[in-house]
């Protein structure tokens, strides 16, 4: 958890995870992608209920955001949520400029940020005390960047983000418990049904 | 971007240069989406693909950034490349053996080769020692282009390949097929 007392994140209340991604799943009626990082993120995305849209991503940690922004830039017509710890996105900052300067307006990025490695034993993360992972993203020049200051904030940011010219990045701070699901650990199937949900491929 | 910028006209001798053939492939094959970490001898290239509309070409921070975006788009219904030099590669390992050979995605590499035939930096070098073992290792395709006379055939056939086969290839592009002023400045 942060332990600074200053930082804007302290205003925040602390949410659950599998409950704001039960709250945004709820909100998908137009075959929205979901792009969900490593961990705690995907296996709660998978326990909130599995969609054909959804992308579970087993390893390579960090690079939530950027297989979000691919979706994104190949199918303009489609809204396209992002979903990443913390800890992923320390591990790939730069993605932030990529796409604030590339703007896909389809893109909503949500950020789970608990300040832990939860799932390697709950070790802080270097960030944990110091930095502001949604300043950072508005420095980053994603302008519209904010914490979500409790679950009715997060989902009116999420309909903002619906109607935005641009990329969103919604910060929310999240306890310290252990995802609800686990995703099944199978990649071809996970990209062939997603492939299939994005409309890009026909059933054998 | 370099929108503005003109591409490099043809060489006099009619000859293709290797960067108006990688562009070509790209362009036959329909890979529209090209993220890169520029190295100089992909200057040409690079903005070559930025000039010309059919591409939506831009920089990465990372090289594993770029091969997130491509396998994003691929399995949205948008082929990409990924453009980097050997001292990229080496920060892939992870990602391939994560995301890539895993998930079965046709990620098309162009890396060219730092750290041989002349290399001035022993840091470059011993990079650049890492790169095949990592390939193997993975049992990834791999080709090093050295010849301008079979540049064109690797580049179509390797791209073809890795689509129909839904595999990884990496391009390696030797100094023997870019060094020198004959084709690229």
């Amino acid at each position: 958890m942060n332990t600074a007392t200053n930082l804007p994140a302290r205003n925040t209340k602390v949410m659950n995870r599998f409950d704001i991604t039960s709250r945004l799943v709820a909100k998908l009626k137009h075959e929205e992608a979901v792009i969900s990082g490593i961990g705690n993120t995907n296996f709660d995305l998978w326990a909130a209920g599995h969609r054909p849209q959804n992308f579970y991503m087993l390893g390579s940690m960090g690079l939530g955001f950027p297989i979000a922004l691919g979706v994104a830039l190949a199918q303009p017509q489609r809204r396209v949520f992002g979903l990443e710890g913390d800890g992923s996105l320390l591990m790939q900052m730069g993605c932030l400029s990529t796409i604030a300067t590339l703007a896909p307006k389809n893109l909503t990025m949500i950020v789970m940020d608990n300040g832990i490695y939860q799932i390697t034993g709950a070790q802080p993360t270097p960030a944990a005390a110091v930095a502001d992972i949604v300043a950072i993203a508005a420095a980053s020049g994603l302008s519209s960047s904010a914490w979500a200051a409790d679950e009715e904030d997060f989902e009116r940011l999420v309909d903002q983000s619906l109607r935005a010219s641009g990329p969103t990045l919604i910060g929310v701070r999240i306890d310290d418990k252990p995802g609800v699901g686990a995703t099944r650990r199978d990649p071809v199937q996970i990209r062939e049904r997603f492939m299939l949900g994005l409309g890009v491929r026909e059933a054998l | 971007m370099a929108a503005a910028e003109a591409p490099t006209v043809s060489q006099p001798s009619q000859e293709k240069s290797w960067h108006e053939m990688a562009l070509q492939a790209l362009k036959h094959n329909d890979i529209r989406l090209v993220p890169y970490v520029p190295d100089r001898i992909l200057t040409t290239l690079i903005r070559n693909i930025h000039a010309d509309p059919f591409f939506t070409a831009f920089p990465t921070a990372r090289e594993e950034e770029a091969v997130g975006i491509v396998a994003g788009a691929w399995m949205a219904g948008m082929r990409g490349a990924v453009l980097m030099q050997t001292s990229g590669f080496a920060t892939l390992a992870n990602v391939l053996a994560s995301l890539a050979m895993p998930y079965q995605i046709p990620l098309i590499m162009f890396v060219t080769e730092r750290g041989t035939l002349g290399e001035f930096n022993y840091g470059q070098a011993l990079v650049c020692r890492t790169m095949r073992p990592v390939l193997d290792s993975l049992a990834m395709e791999h080709h090093t282009c050295t010849r301008l006379d079979e540049f064109e055939f690797i580049l179509d056939r390797s791209i073809k390949q890795a689509i129909t086969t839904q595999a990884p290839v990496a391009l390696i592009l030797s100094p023997l097929l870019t060094g020198g002023k004959v084709f690229d400045k």
